[in-house]
């Protein structure tokens, strides 16, 4: 795997880690460019296995790990196109992520989600998809989807249920309320919690420690423990497309779109 | 219970070390979104910061209208 430096995205191999790093100011929104250098990313993951042991996926952004779908591109491309054509849009999109999302949670390298402050939507499917979330004490977690009228579309509904008890995931998806690290310790989805812009230094240290275990089993055990729930995930998409399609979500897009505040749905 | 005179003086000095404000230029009734001159990232900051401090959990919906300490206060007291 070569290094690679985008404007949304670098990575590179060090001591046997494959390091993700993601830049895109204000706080690293998928659209369309995180898009296309995740999908490179998702081009040469599979390459590594021979090179590296683990992935660790982190922000440069002092903001936070990653504030989702980048909503003001979603609302402004939706509003070129006639309603089917934008639904159409919408499911083209969310099948590509999916496929570069899957490509990471299959992946047989052993990945850890380093996240520090917002970890919301989008940003919080990104690091469910990894085998273990380390998180900074000040990293908080929100689905807000609800707000907009719609759901999760990235993959977190399945994966929300892969990891958590049923009460939790209801109480995230039906309230939308945002999490401290704390709590999604106490309830078994953050590995650790670190202080202050250690998470980093402890996601390292961590996937040195992983590199000392034989690769075959590691791998072996992981494909065991962790089913991806590709029927689950499929039906999210389906859902989402039809959500999309009503009249809440474009004046929930409006709303947000025309805003000047950085999350200006909350609380 | 910490007495809620308590909970309002742990806000206001909680706030003026984060933000770095002169703690006499903080009042319990002003709006702090103001005062601070933060936006609604920060907000979420300080609420993180107050959940660790008084060791509480704070639906951010709870906050909903609240621009004041003293108000934000009164919500904190609830879940002590």
């Amino acid at each position: 795997m070569e290094p690679f430096r985008g404007q949304a995205l670098s990575w590179e191999i060090k001591d046997g880690v494959v390091e993700l790093a993601l830049h895109r100011a204000p706080c690293n929104e998928i659209g369309s460019l995180t898009l296309d250098e995740l999908e490179q990313f998702a081009a040469v993951l599979d390459g590594s296995n021979d090179e590296a042991h683990a992935l660790i996926i982190y922000s440069k952004i002092k903001a936070g790990f990653c504030a989702g779908a980048d909503l003001r591109e979603l609302f402004q491309r939706s509003q070129e196109l006639e309603l089917r054509e934008a639904v159409k849009g919408v499911r083209d999109y969310l099948e590509r992520i999916h496929r570069v999302l899957n490509a990471i949670d299959a992946s047989p390298l052993t990945t850890i989600a380093t996240v520090h402050g917002v970890t919301f939507g989008g940003g919080f499917e990104l690091a469910l998809v990894c085998d273990l979330i380390i998180a900074d004490k000040m990293a908080r977690f929100c689905f807000p989807e609800l707000r907009l009228g719609l759901i999760p579309g990235f993959g977190g509904i399945p994966r929300l249920k892969r990891d958590l008890g049923n009460a939790v995931v209801r109480d995230l998806l039906l309230t939308g309320r945002s999490f401290n690290a704390t709590k999604l310790q106490q309830v078994g989805l953050v590995s650790q919690v670190v202080a202050e812009g250690e998470a980093l230094r402890v996601a390292r240290a961590t996937a040195a420690q992983l590199g000392k275990f034989d690769r075959r089993t590691s791998v072996a055990a992981k494909k065991f423990i962790k089913p991806i729930p590709y029927e689950e995930l499929g039906r999210e998409i389906d859902i989402f497309c039809e959500l999309f399609a009503q009249p809440a979500v474009e004046s929930g897009l409006r709303r947000f779109a025309e805003s000047e505040d950085a999350q200006p749905y909350l609380p | 219970m910490k007495p809620s005179e308590q909970t309002l003086e742990d806000i206001l000095n909680l706030a003026a070390v984060h933000f770095k404000v002169p703690r006499e230029k903080l009042t319990p009734d002003e709006d702090f979104f103001k005062t601070l001159g933060i936006d609604s990232l920060q907000a979420l900051d300080l609420l993180t910061r107050l959940e660790h401090h008084f060791r509480i959990e704070l639906p951010d919906y709870e906050l909903q209208g609240v621009s004041d300490f003293r108000t934000l206060a009164d919500r904190i007291q609830t879940r002590l």
